[in-house]
Parts: C-alpha cells; sequence; structure tokens
C-alpha cells in the first residue's frame, strides 16, 4: 500500500491523517501525540502563535518533522480570514492555507457565504485553500469550483466528537468531489475516522479527539490504524448489504466423506 | 555559602528567604522585584481545580505545597508582621451549560479515582455557598483545601523576610552567569558588574532560557505563556471564596481579596514575550465572568494586565541542579503554578543550593529529564 498516497495541490503524504493542535494539555503531550498519529501534516491557528517565538508549538512540529498547514481559525468575516491568511504566508513562508471562516461562536458552524468569498479571494491571490466547509454537497462543489484544493466538509461541529452525522451528504460529496475531501471536524473516536475513509474520504482532520483524550498518544495510534482501515476497507470495496443470511462455506455442496479422507486438499 | 540569585517573583523570593535563614549570604538581581508573572497572578491555591490527565505528579506537588501554605505564611507574618494575604476559605468550581457539567464531572470521576476528597454540588447548592453565581449554573464541586493568596502582599512580605536575614538586592538585570573552569562562579550584570557566588539560582521565569554564558542545552526549555488578567473592586460583600468556572468550554475564575478586590483571569495565549492587553482577552474575559457572575458588571474597573508564565514542554517546573554546570541550580517553569509551588519549590531548590541533595517530592521535576 506504499504507492496508495494522498496527493494534494501537487504534494504527497504517505498518511491520510491531518492533526489539529488544539486543546493539548501540554507541549509535550502533543508531541508524543503527533508522533504516535504518523501525521504528515497539522494545522495551527495563527491568531493564537507568535511564529518567531522560541519554544512554540511550531517548534514541536518541526521537531517531530511535520510539515504545517497554517489555519484562520477564529475568523468571522472573510475579510478577517484573508488577511490572517496573509499574514501566515508571510511567516511561515507557504501558500496553503486551511481557511476557516465561522458563523458564531456557539456552533462554530462555517459561514458559507463568507467561505466562498474568502475562497475567491486567497485563490486569486495564489493560495493553495483548504477550505473547512459545512457537509453541504453544493457549496463542496461551489468550493472546487472556485479553485480550492481540497474540500474538508465536517462530520459534526468542532470539538462536539459526535461523528459523522450525514454519512449520506459526504458520499454525495466523494462523488462529485474532483478534489481531494478530507473530513474535518466532529471526530470523536477510531471508529468515526475509519467511517469517514469507508465513505470514500481521501484523508480525515482531527484534534480534539486526541488532544482531549485521557491517553492522547494511545488515543493517536487508535486514529492512525482507523485511517488505515478505512482506507484499506474502501479499496478492498466492501460486501452489498443483504436482508438475510447468506452462508459463508459452501459446505452443503461437499461429501463429508471426501472432505475428511484429503485432509488439507481443500474443497474442489 | 554566597547565592546569587536570578530573578526576585515568588519563586526566587521564597527560596532566598529559606535559604538566608539557614546562613547563607543571599543576592537578589531583578530589576523590578515582585513584578513578571508574580505581579500579575491571581494567587489561587488549587492544585485540585487545575488537574489535568497526565499530571498526577505535579498534582501531587501542587498538594504538598498546599499542605504547606499555612504554616509558610503564618512563619512569615510573624517574621514580618507583614499580612500575605492568604485566604483558605475553599474553592468553587462550577459548571455553565450541560456540556461544562458533563467535562466537570469527568474531572471528579478522575479527582475520584486519585482518592482526591472533593464534594459534588447542585447548581442550588452552590448558589448557597456563592449567592452571586448565576441561577441557570448547572452544578459544581467543593474544594475545602484549595483557597488563594495575594502575591502582591505575598512577595514583598517575602522580600522583607529575606531582607531582615541580610540578603540584598540589586536591581539590574543579570546579562550572564560567569562559568569559569566549568563550574558557575557568579553572575554579570548587563552594566558589566561582576557579582560572585559559591551557587547560581536561575530563577527568571519566563525570561530563564534567555540568560547568556551558559554551554549550549544547559538553559532550561520554558517560554512565555502570556495571560492577561483583570482587577475589579467590589464595594460591598460579593463573594467570600474563589469561583472557578467552566463556561461552554473555557475556563475563568474569579479571586476575592479581603480589601473588594476581586481578580479575573486568565487567558492562555502562546504569543512570545508579548504582554499587550487586547479588546479580544478582555471581552472574553468579562464575557465568561459575567455569564457565571452577572453582578460583575456592576463593579469597579481597576486594572488589567498581561504577564507571562514561564512553560515548560509538560507544564511543569524545572527545579534542581543544572546538567554540565556545578553551582547552577535551576528554579522555572512552574507555568500557570508558581504561587501555589512555591512553599514547596523553596524547600527543594534549599536542599539543592546548600545541601546538594534533592527532596523525593522533587525527583520528577529534575532539568535532566529533558
Amino acid at each position: 500500500m506504499s504507492d496508495d498516497r494522498l496527493v494534494i495541490a501537487g504534494e504527497e503524504f504517505g498518511s491520510r491523517l491531518i492533526m489539529g493542535t488544539g486543546g493539548a494539555p501540554s507541549l509535550q503531550v502533543l508531541a508524543e501525540a503527533l508522533t504516535a498519529s504518523g501525521t504528515e501534516l497539522t494545522t495551527v491557528a495563527m491568531r493564537r502563535v507568535d511564529p518567531a517565538a522560541r519554544g512554540s508549538v511550531l517548534d514541536v512540529l518541526r521537531d517531530c518533522g511535520v510539515r504545517v498547514l497554517p489555519n484562520t481559525a477564529g475568523c468571522f468575516t472573510a475579510g478577517e480570514a484573508v488577511l490572517t491568511a496573509r499574514l501566515a504566508r508571510e511567516a511561515l513562508g507557504t501558500p496553503w492555507v486551511k481557511l476557516e471562516v465561522i458563523a458564531d461562536e456557539r456552533t462554530l458552524l462555517p459561514d458559507p457565504v463568507e467561505l466562498l468569498d474568502a475562497a475567491e479571494r486567497l485563490v486569486a491571490d495564489g493560495f493553495v485553500v483548504l477550505p473547512y466547509t459545512n457537509d453541504d454537497p453544493v457549496l463542496a462543489r461551489r468550493l472546487e469550483q472556485a479553485g480550492c484544493a481540497a474540500v474538508m466538509p465536517l462530520g459534526s461541529p468542532i470539538g462536539s466528537g459526535l461523528g459523522i452525522r450525514n454519512p449520506h451528504n459526504i458520499e454525495l460529496i466523494v462523488e462529485s468531489a474532483g478534489v481531494p475531501v478530507v473530513l474535518d471536524a466532529g471526530i470523536g473516536t477510531a471508529s468515526d475516522a475509519a467511517l469517514a475513509m469507508e465513505l470514500g474520504c481521501d484523508a480525515v482532520l482531527l484534534a480534539t479527539a486526541v488532544t482531549r483524550a485521557q491517553r492522547p498518544a494511545t488515543m493517536a495510534t487508535a486514529m492512525r490504524h482507523a485511517v488505515e482501515s478505512g482506507r484499506l476497507a474502501r479499496l478492498a470495496g466492501r460486501i452489498p448489504r443483504r436482508h438475510l443470511a447468506q452462508a459463508s462455506s459452501p459446505g452443503r455442496a461437499l461429501p463429508v466423506g471426501r472432505a475428511s479422507a484429503r485432509p488439507g486438499s481443500g474443497p474442489l | 555559602m554566597e547565592i546569587v540569585v536570578i530573578g526576585a517573583g515568588i519563586i526566587g523570593l521564597a527560596t532566598a528567604w529559606r535559604t538566608a535563614a539557614r546562613g547563607a549570604a543571599v543576592t537578589l538581581v531583578d530589576p523590578d522585584p515582585c513584578g513578571g508573572a508574580t505581579a500579575v497572578a491571581a494567587g489561587m491555591l488549587a492544585p485540585v481545580g487545575e488537574l489535568a490527565y497526565g499530571e498526577e505528579e505535579l498534582l501531587r506537588l501542587g498538594l504538598e505545597s498546599r499542605g504547606r501554605y499555612p504554616d509558610f505564611v503564618a512563619e512569615l507574618e510573624e517574621q514580618t508582621g507583614l499580612n500575605a494575604g492568604y485566604h483558605g476559605a475553599g474553592l468553587v468550581q462550577v459548571a455553565y451549560d450541560a456540556d461544562d457539567f458533563a467535562q466537570l464531572t469527568e474531572l471528579r470521576t478522575f479527582q475520584e479515582s486519585l482518592g482526591i476528597p472533593v464534594v459534588a454540588l447542585t447548581g442550588r447548592e452552590a448558589r448557597e455557598l456563592e449567592p452571586m453565581l448565576a441561577p441557570g449554573v448547572r452544578g459544581g464541586l467543593f474544594a475545602a483545601d484549595d483557597g488563594s493568596v495575594d502575591p502582591r502582599l505575598l512577595a514583598p512580605a517575602l522580600l522583607a523576610a529575606a531582607e531582615k536575614l541580610g540578603a540584598r538586592v540589586v536591581r539590574r538585570r543579570a546579562a550572564e552567569v560567569i562559568v569559569t573552569g566549568g563550574r558557575a562562579a557568579g553572575v554579570r550584570l548587563d552594566d558589566g558588574t561582576e557579582l560572585s557566588a559559591d551557587r547560581v539560582l536561575l530563577a527568571a521565569g519566563a525570561w530563564s532560557g534567555d540568560v547568556g554564558g551558559l554551554p549550549p542545552g544547559t538553559l532550561p526549555p520554558v517560554r512565555p505563556v502570556k495571560g492577561q488578567v483583570l482587577r475589579l473592586r467590589a464595594r460591598g460583600p460579593f463573594l467570600t471564596r474563589t469561583v472557578r468556572g467552566l463556561v461552554r468550554g473555557s475556563h475563568v475564575y474569579l479571586v476575592p481579596r479581603a480589601d473588594g478586590e476581586i481578580v479575573v483571569g486568565a487567558t492562555q495565549e502562546e504569543l512570545g514575550f508579548d504582554d499587550r492587553v487586547t479588546a479580544g482577552g478582555l471581552w472574553e474575559l468579562l464575557r465568561d465572568a459575567r455569564d457565571l457572575v452577572p453582578g460583575v458588571t456592576e463593579l469597579e474597573f481597576a486594572e488589567v494586565r498581561a504577564g507571562l508564565r514561564p512553560g515548560s514542554p509538560d507544564n511543569a517546573p524545572v527545579m534542581g541542579a543544572a546538567e554540565g554546570v556545578p553551582g547552577l541550580v535551576l528554579a522555572t517553569g512552574h507555568f500557570r503554578n508558581g504561587v501555589l509551588l512555591a512553599p514547596v519549590s523553596a524547600d527543594v531548590l534549599t536542599a539543592a543550593l546548600l545541601d546538594g541533595t534533592v527532596p523525593d517530592v522533587g525527583v520528577p521535576f529534575l532539568p535532566s529529564r529533558f
């Protein structure tokens, strides 16, 4: 499976798990979790970090060999988000940005109008835009048409751990998307991450499920395996669902005596 | 024994007092004694409320230090005749909404698993203890042994006590540690003056990583973590004990002082050496404080300041002999808990400076773990 790589805007990643840093109790716990997750790309809120400061979360990512994906968390308008993205590009020297434009603090849901506006402006300005969006197939399509390098629909609200509330919409987004689909937000435990991959997502982005777990590094390991398992299951092709049972071994068709007379030869 | 202490914050001061009491000749070097994070801190003594997964060792240190506080303060007040602002009336921790209550219940389960006695409160019971709490609070916990101390009274009292025992203060910045023959032999000040010493204690808080003169890898891995803290003033009875709240997932606390001051804090921001007060920081504090205790908007505004906490990679202090530089002892990384941890830190550091030993309670916090 080593050739099954995630490709976003021409860049390849061996891991399909993208991490966030929010909620980590300490930098050491964060470092352990990132290492355990096997992630190669991790998003950092640019409004909550000074890129020039020593010993910050950016140093932790550097030490872990993880690429930084700056995000615009905390922005409520397209204007703020564009400004924050530009500051991030200047400070970190990367045109990549995870675009977040939040509608309100209660739900932290994306504001679709501001989001699309910001995406269009950032794409025009040469950014590689990865928008955090609602699980709305139409909005996802519009973001792709606007030139985003991926679309990142939510499973449920940020930090809620409610899992994927509308798997059908995620499938619809995956079916029509021509860019990678990253399930972003709402993951609560490993089965949620596996489900996202089984639904056909190209990657999963999560933070709280790991950083606020009782044992973050252990949960990060679980998420790594879950994303790999879900991806493999998707590629393997699941069996169709049936209403009634179907015996898995065709025992009735084989004469019992013959099978026991030639042990190990298998049903012929 | 001559000791130079770099940094006259709460940790440097407490250690200066304890070592001077054992006969050491102590010099404190700080451009602004009793300033820095010490002057901004609210002074909560709340090891139980601060508990986080994976930080059980830190909890034990906090409990140990809290247990030493009453005697520490009594001794200090007796020696100086000053009030150290100790307030041991317990702490109420409340949850604002159902999600916050679920999170607080998880914390209680964790506390109980560690054998810590906490009392669960219904919203009604929490409001019987503190009637100014919002009617809608869902419930909470009462930590009877937690409390608070006023660092703006405690720090000057520690300084006075140390000076009474012969300690002196040099109001300058320490530029570098003088290392002679591989040993720490003193401190060079920013005006070039040299102070010789048998031992050097580096207790410069968030600035501990900036002192020059040391071989690479000696300095502790601390970074500044900004906290904005607001001070209000009540004219009559308002709160009788410290209130901590979880409001839509954010933490806020209100610490009442005997003179009517109410300390509201604190943000936690990773912005390097930036100590500016921001509109957003203030707004978040007031928003959460008002949701929890609606009456705060009627209080008089007194002050707002930002302090820089010394954060280590595991949030725990870095205390003990520095690796590779005999004579140098580190005392930093106390993060959100400097005031709480002052009594136990002073004892651990006094043993390191004067006896070259590590008390059991200090073993998990040695610099060698990084």
